[in-house]
């Protein structure tokens, strides 16, 4: 009887590991067991099928001097530095304007955070249809009678990374601004209240003691662009295909076109691990901080 | 003198605010403007008028051809069985996902254990987990499980990746939810369970539905499982409109295109327009971690 009770006792106490252990073993092969699975494949000669043998790092070598793998790092540099800075930009600039006790702000908010909630297919669909030279905006400043104007982006190779950047900016600088919004209302007013009693513009208010009060919005808006950015794959892909000539080409790209159509598992593997360090690198030292925080209640 | 200087600033100050807002609304609307009105032009319009001006003429037949008869590669059957497709992956996959991070998140703060913060961090990785890194032993461990180009492989997929977004939703709700009322209720004698579904799930419905409307969003917007997972017929939406889009049959059908974008955009964006504030709550949420 006792022993029953025992028994009892000891599978309430582990009932809350119990509950968690199928997650848990989910997680740990899913991702855990996953990452080192690529990483496995990423050391082998594998090309159509995957073949477990080891060569060391030949495909890591053999990656990095693909000169296309290079467009696609030099690209996605290009594309991450304009995507955060002019994305945070626009962000915190909408954020300040919307903190100034505007009538419809409701309808204001859902605008700018709307394309948030499309699809990247979608959006690169809608801007390829705007940014498309023959009948879209540049026909239409024409037919203004600006007749020499010229805006060919998207089909010239010199410039067809911004057109991913104008579209990508346009949908998650809305995200920016929700960010910026949740931080310029958890900053105290009688600091703000104090600085005017001084005397000080607005303007001032904002460039000296509100912006500066921000440091861990802007910390999570270029963390979680950043990712975002190295992850960028359905923009690029219905927008431009990594065209023309490449101009857009990406290492989520490069990965995708090496794995499943170009026949070199091995070097697709590679690259992505390539990515995933890149997010390790970022993510990691963020996420401890975070987690590290003492008030974890909010 | 100053007062008027103040007020004539001040004056200044809200014209430009204003001012501001509106050009920076416009320029987000205009794409969504385009589509639509693209959507509802006959093509010689199209090919003739201008990108913003207003149809002369409204047609639905382009709506209807991206429905039922738009060729997605060389089966001509319209975005329809996609779009049920992508029902049949994203509502199952939402709910899976949900229930495990509800429980999940309730057992790591309430039956806080020895390693739980741990166990929370490794899991929270998997939420900026670059896909691309499980990308093949995923499509290799479907083919074992006989999944590979079917719904049920994406539903699989789907409600796995999603459980790290999940449990920290619910983890971070119920950090703040007072430890007082689950004790209470042990003392009066309920257990793990009984405390979850009477206690701590009801009041949990908020976050509930800002995770529901997560899942929905990202699951139905995803391109990449979509596209190394399925095949031809199981294919969920996003694939099929990248599909109807890059045809090059003739002259192009931009209003068909349009048309099979918004149709593909729909169900977000009118989960979106209903219940925004859920939806800033789980960016933000999704944000600010901890």
């Amino acid at each position: 009887m006792t022993r029953m009770f025992e028994i009892k006792r000891y599978f309430a106490a582990q009932l809350p590991k119990i509950v968690l252990a199928p997650s848990g073993v989910i997680i740990l092969i899913a991702i855990y067991g996953f990452i080192a699975w690529t990483a496995s494949i990423s050391l082998s000669s594998s090309k159509v099928m995957p073949i477990y043998d080891f060569v060391g790092l030949e495909q890591f070598v053999r990656l990095w001097s693909t000169p296309r793998w290079h467009v696609a790092v030099e690209n996605l540099f290009v594309f991450s530095a304009l995507y955060l800075s002019i994305a945070t930009v626009f962000g915190l600039f909408i954020a300040i304007l919307l903190d100034q006790r505007i009538r419809a702000e409701g309808f204001l908010r859902t605008v700018f955070l709307y394309p948030m909630a499309l699809s990247f297919i979608v959006s690169g669909v809608a801007w390829k249809w705007v940014l498309n030279p023959g009948l879209g905006l540049q026909k239409m400043v024409r037919d203004w009678g600006w007749t020499s104007f010229t805006f060919d982006w998207l089909v010239n190779p010199k410039y067809a990374l911004y057109t991913v950047v104008i579209a990508a900016v346009w949908q998650s600088s809305g995200f920016a601004m929700a960010i910026f919004l949740a931080g310029l209302r958890g900053i105290d007013n009688s600091i703000i209240k104090a600085a005017q009693m001084e005397g000080a513009s607005q303007a001032r208010i904002y460039v000296s003691v509100v912006v500066p009060m921000l440091r861990p919005a802007f910390l999570s808006v270029i963390v979680l662009l950043g990712q975002i950015a190295i992850k960028t794959f359905d923009l690029t892909f219905a927008l431009t295909n990594g065209g023309p000539g490449g101009a857009t080409e990406m290492p989520s790209m490069f990965m995708f076109s090496a794995t499943f159509e170009r026949n070199q598992m091995a070097v697709g593997a590679a690259s992505a691990m390539m990515m995933l360090a890149a997010v390790v690198a970022i993510m990691v030292p963020y996420l401890y901080t975070e987690l590290r925080k003492p008030s974890n209640d909010h | 003198m100053i007062t008027k200087m103040r007020r004539l600033e001040r004056y200044g100050g809200r014209l430009f605010v204003y001012g501001c807002l509106a050009v920076l609304a416009t320029l987000y609307l205009v794409p969504l403007w385009v589509m639509l009105i693209t959507s509802f032009k006959p093509l010689d319009e199209i090919y003739s008028g201008s990108l913003i001006g207003l149809p002369k003429q409204i047609t639905f037949e382009a709506w209807s051809k991206a429905w039922s008869t738009a060729c997605i590669g060389t089966n001509c059957v319209g975005l329809s069985p996609f779009f049920l497709n992508s029902l049949i992956i994203t509502i199952p996959a939402v709910f899976v996902s949900t229930a495990i991070g509800a429980i999940n998140g309730y057992t790591l703060t309430k039956w806080k254990f020895r390693g739980a913060d741990l166990f929370f961090a490794f899991m929270l990785f998997g939420c900026f987990l670059p896909l691309q890194a499980v990308l093949l032993p995923i499509a290799r461990v479907l083919g074992m499980l006989r999944l590979s180009g079917s719904t049920a492989g994406l539903i699989l997929v789907h409600s796995v990746y999603g459980i790290a977004f999940t449990t920290m939703f619910f983890r971070n709700y119920f950090v703040s939810f007072p430890d007082e009322l689950t004790k209470a209720a042990l003392v009066d004698g309920a257990g793990f369970f009984r405390i979850f579904f009477s206690i701590a799930l009801p009041t949990a419905i908020p976050i509930a539905v800002v995770c529901c409307i997560w899942q929905f969003t990202s699951i139905w917007n995803d391109f990449l499982f979509g596209v190394s997972f399925s095949a031809g017929g199981s294919s969920p939406i996003t694939v099929a409109l990248n599909n109807v889009v890059n045809v090059t049959l003739g002259r192009k059908q931009y209003n068909v295109d349009m048309a099979a974008a918004l149709i593909a955009a729909l169900p977000t964006l009118i989960v979106y327009v209903l219940s925004g504030r859920y939806f800033v709550r789980g960016l933000t949420a999704g944000a600010v971690k901890g």
